[in-house]
């Protein structure tokens, strides 16, 4: 039986792992590669990573620190931030990702998703969203989460899945960093619209959040989350003996 | 040990180099006729469309060579797409043949898709081993390894050594003497993943 999956996210900047509190207020954690290591030894179904300076100052991803995680650590590996065409997919998925992100680089230009979905096949186009309810509605924000697109954001990601992603990260600006759970409302519509992997990203502040929303949204596949991770807040191998006891299906 | 990976241009070998370097084997690739011939492992990767693959395998010459291969009795592991270009044909987009190293055909996960599973079925999903393998050496019945596929291999049992359960049995591993085939990416699968590739490494025929 296929297992959910527990999914640490690492934002690098200038080689180094940082966990932004709203997308703010960032603080230095860790060297990626170590980081990375403990994860994969500790049980981490995948990794992903986002380049969280490329969209909003254009930096090139550090695919050294990529590299060097791929040839130490394997399970997969997605790789997001600063992808905005087909040479940036081409450049990571060189370096050792096995999946590519695509956030602001998909809002720019909508037939990235499809040239990309062609050339590397749909299981390697992950659609990020960063999602924020605005005037009743759910919309697609864009630059890390500060700019309003005025994009309605579920049928933002129908379009994009039905273009070719195959995998859907839904990043809750809401509930990101305040870690009073995922957004169960968000995912929710998400799932009800898709029939793709959906990932719930934003809100993890305890254990009992990740067998909640396993629980309450059984389309969610896969959660993610940061700071709980990093900072030593939640242990894996805890978390996923927690979710196992509370009849979630996960990898032991 | 040195393992050759063949390079036909779908898929990145970056992290299958890495992973057969992990478990100690030299791993270079190979991207001509020649490299494939002067090989003792044999590894074919893949990720992309059958019909692409399967065109760009046979242009440079390299199905040929990978057929050799696997006539003189040397060992060769396909990897997913490069497992389901093991079979003899695919219902991938139309109807495309494959080298024929291993009797069946690769159809979808219409048992998974009628179930309203999710397609791809991506993700980490439990062997169940249905019967011994060299392979197998490291593994045990159970162990999780990942999965990123749409299409599956239907075989004669004979040949399957491992299923995962998605809405129906979906052939995992199959085996015709030195011809070894892993649905799944045993160099994003962890330990088991790494086990199965040093088993490969050293199997002997």
């Amino acid at each position: 039986m296929l297992t959910k999956r527990i999914i640490p996210c690492l934002d690098v900047r200038n080689g180094r792992v940082v966990k932004g509190i709203n997308f703010e207020g960032v603080t230095d954690v860790d060297s990626p590669v170590a980081l990375a290591k403990k994860y994969g030894d500790s049980g981490a179904d995948e990794l992903v990573f986002y380049d969280i300076t490329a969209s909003a100052e254009g930096r090139a991803l550090f695919t050294d620190v990529l590299a060097e995680v791929a040839s130490q650590v394997f399970i997969p590996l997605t790789v997001g931030g600063g992808i905005n065409g087909l040479d940036d997919f081409d450049r990571v998925l060189k370096r050792g990702a096995d999946k590519v992100s695509v956030n602001s680089g998909a809002i720019k230009d909508p037939s990235l998703v499809p040239a990309a979905a062609r050339k590397y096949g749909d299981q390697c186009v992950v659609l990020s969203v960063d999602v924020k309810r605005v005037g009743g509605e759910f919309r697609v924000f864009a630059k890390g989460g500060r700019v309003d697109t005025g994009m309605e954001a579920i049928s933002w990601i129908k379009r994009c899945v039905e273009n070719g992603a195959g995998e859907v990260v839904v990043n809750s600006i809401d509930t990101d960093g305040v870690k009073r759970g995922f957004d169960l409302e968000m995912l929710s519509a998400v799932c009800g619209a898709v029939n793709v992997p959906v990932v719930a990203s934003g809100g993890a502040g305890t254990a009992e959040h990740f067998t909640q929303v396993f629980k309450a949204v059984p389309g969610v596949d896969a959660a993610l989350a940061a700071s709980v991770f990093h900072y030593g807040e939640i242990a894996i191998p805890d978390l996923k003996a927690e979710l196992k006891q509370n009849g979630i299906n996960v990898r032991i | 040990m040195e393992i050759a990976i063949v390079d036909y241009g779908v898929g990145n070998l970056f992290s299958l180099a890495c992973s057969a370097r992990a478990v100690g084997a030299e791993a270079r690739v190979a991207s001509d006729p020649e490299e494939i011939k002067s090989a003792d492992l044999l590894i074919l990767p893949g990720v992309g469309a059958f019909e692409d693959a399967a065109g760009k395998l046979a242009a440079s010459g390299m199905a040929r060579a990978v057929k050799e291969h696997a006539a003189a009795g040397k060992p060769l592991l396909g990897i997913c797409l490069g497992m389901q270009l093991l079979f003899e044909k695919s219902f991938e987009y139309g109807e495309h043949a494959g080298l024929g190293l291993v009797p069946g055909a690769v159809r979808p996960l219409s048992f998974a898709a009628e179930k309203g599973l999710k397609i791809p079925h991506m993700g980490w999903n439990s062997l169940e081993i249905k019967q011994k393998s060299p392979l197998f050496k490291y593994v045990k019945n159970g162990d999780f390894v990942y999965f990123v596929h749409s299409y599956h291999a239907e075989c004669p049992p004979e040949y399957v050594t491992a299923v995962s359960d998605y809405g129906g049995e979906v052939t995992a591993c199959v085996r015709r003497e030195n011809v070894f085939g892993c649905q799944f990416h045993p160099e994003k699968s962890g330990g088991t993943g790494l086990g199965i590739l040093r088993a490969f490494c050293e199997f002997e025929v």
